[in-house]
């Protein structure tokens, strides 16, 4: 996966596969945005274009909705729960080990993009708690040493 | 098009189907307060310092009045302790925002609003959308537009079309309710004219 569109090709490949419409400009952003983790300014350039949107509609979007990152995203993303549950289970104690270990506050990536980092506020799985979830996998019940054994199992 | 008939502050008025409550009510010559208000512009509903109540029904409510329609029979009250009240908080809340900005403090000296009772956080923008709206809906350039959302929502300038665009215009900034665009906008141009 690459994080920079070497040429616009697949933005116009995602914009066609919708029918150029403005009306489904949240749905070409998500879809860029999963191909390629991040949105780019020139990508986003690009879609205002083809969908004849205003840039500065584009940029209210993307800047509205959490689920749209105008950063690069890292291979990895780790997510830490916050919720009550790991909360009362730990997860300041887990937070810190993640942070330590990958040198990252919460919404950083590193310089590598091999980790994001984000804190959420409940994963829906609170008898496992503490939680941590990357790349979608949950991993419940970690202990400090787990967390560590956790996050070098990932290249 | 077909006419309704309704009632505001007692007066019996008749207006287009469609027509806002906001609009029928000045026609009728009843003032109503307005911020977010221009007369190229669609409404926005943002201010919200157009409240009135509405009773339909055996029920009533405060709506916005200058987005809500009007409808046969609705009994409309512009002004009484719950709407002046109301307006009171929001001129409040607005006030935090732009404690020095000329038309929020005439409103808020006939509404007896208190500029200092929340703490302020003087981003000068109340968010009322005129620029905004006026460079996307007049203008059709839409070099100007919001982003981000909630406490962390404000205006910001598009470099690469306020670059171009904005010097030759400036039609925006007189519709300012506070003097927060002008500094936005200098301070664009400052990053951009590097």
């Amino acid at each position: 996966m690459n994080t920079t569109i070497a040429d616009l090709a697949g933005v116009d490949r995602i914009i066609a596969e919708h029918g150029g419409r403005a009306d489904a400009l949240i749905q070409v952003l998500l879809d860029v945005q999963a191909e390629i983790s991040w949105l780019p300014a020139d990508a986003l350039a690009r879609i205002a274009e083809r969908l004849d949107v205003p840039p500065a509609l584009v940029q209210h979007i993307t800047t509205f909705y959490k689920a749209f990152s105008l950063v690069p995203k890292g291979r990895h993303r780790v997510h830490v729960c916050m919720g009550t549950a790991c909360h009362v289970r730990g997860a300041l104690r887990i937070l810190d080990t993640v942070e330590e270990l990958t040198g990252l506050a919460p919404g950083e990536t590193d310089p590598d993009l091999k980790f994001s980092l984000e804190t959420v506020n409940c994963l829906g799985c609170c008898a496992l708690g503490p939680v941590i979830e990357i790349d979608g996998k949950t991993h419940g019940n970690v202990s400090l040493a787990r967390t560590e054994d956790v996050l070098k199992s990932y290249e | 098009m077909s006419e309704v008939r309704l009632q505001i502050d007692g007066k019996e008025v008749r207006a287009e189907e469609g027509a806002t409550i906001l609009e029928t009510a000045r026609a009728a010559g009843i003032e109503i307060p307005t911020l977010c208000l221009h007369e190229a512009l669609e409404p926005f509903g943002g201010c919200r310092l157009c409240v009135v109540e509405v009773e339909a029904g055996g029920w009533s409510r405060l709506v916005v009045s200058c987005v809500y329609t009007v409808a046969e029979g609705l009994v409309v009250r512009t002004r009484n302790k719950k709407i002046d009240r109301t307006r009171k908080m929001l001129l409040e809340l607005l006030l935090a925002h732009a404690p020095d900005s000329p038309p929020l403090q005439e409103l808020a000296a006939e509404y007896g609003a208190d500029r200092d009772r929340f703490g302020q956080e003087t981003s000068f923008c109340v968010h009322c959308g005129l620029c905004v709206r006026y460079c996307a809906e007049v203008k059709g350039l839409h070099a100007v537009g919001f982003i981000d959302r909630g406490i962390r929502k404000e205006i910001s300038f598009l470099p690469e079309i306020a670059a171009k665009e904005c010097r030759d215009c400036m039609e925006c900034f007189p519709l300012c309710p506070t003097s927060y665009l002008q500094a936005a906008f200098v301070l664009v141009e400052a990053f951009t004219s590097r």
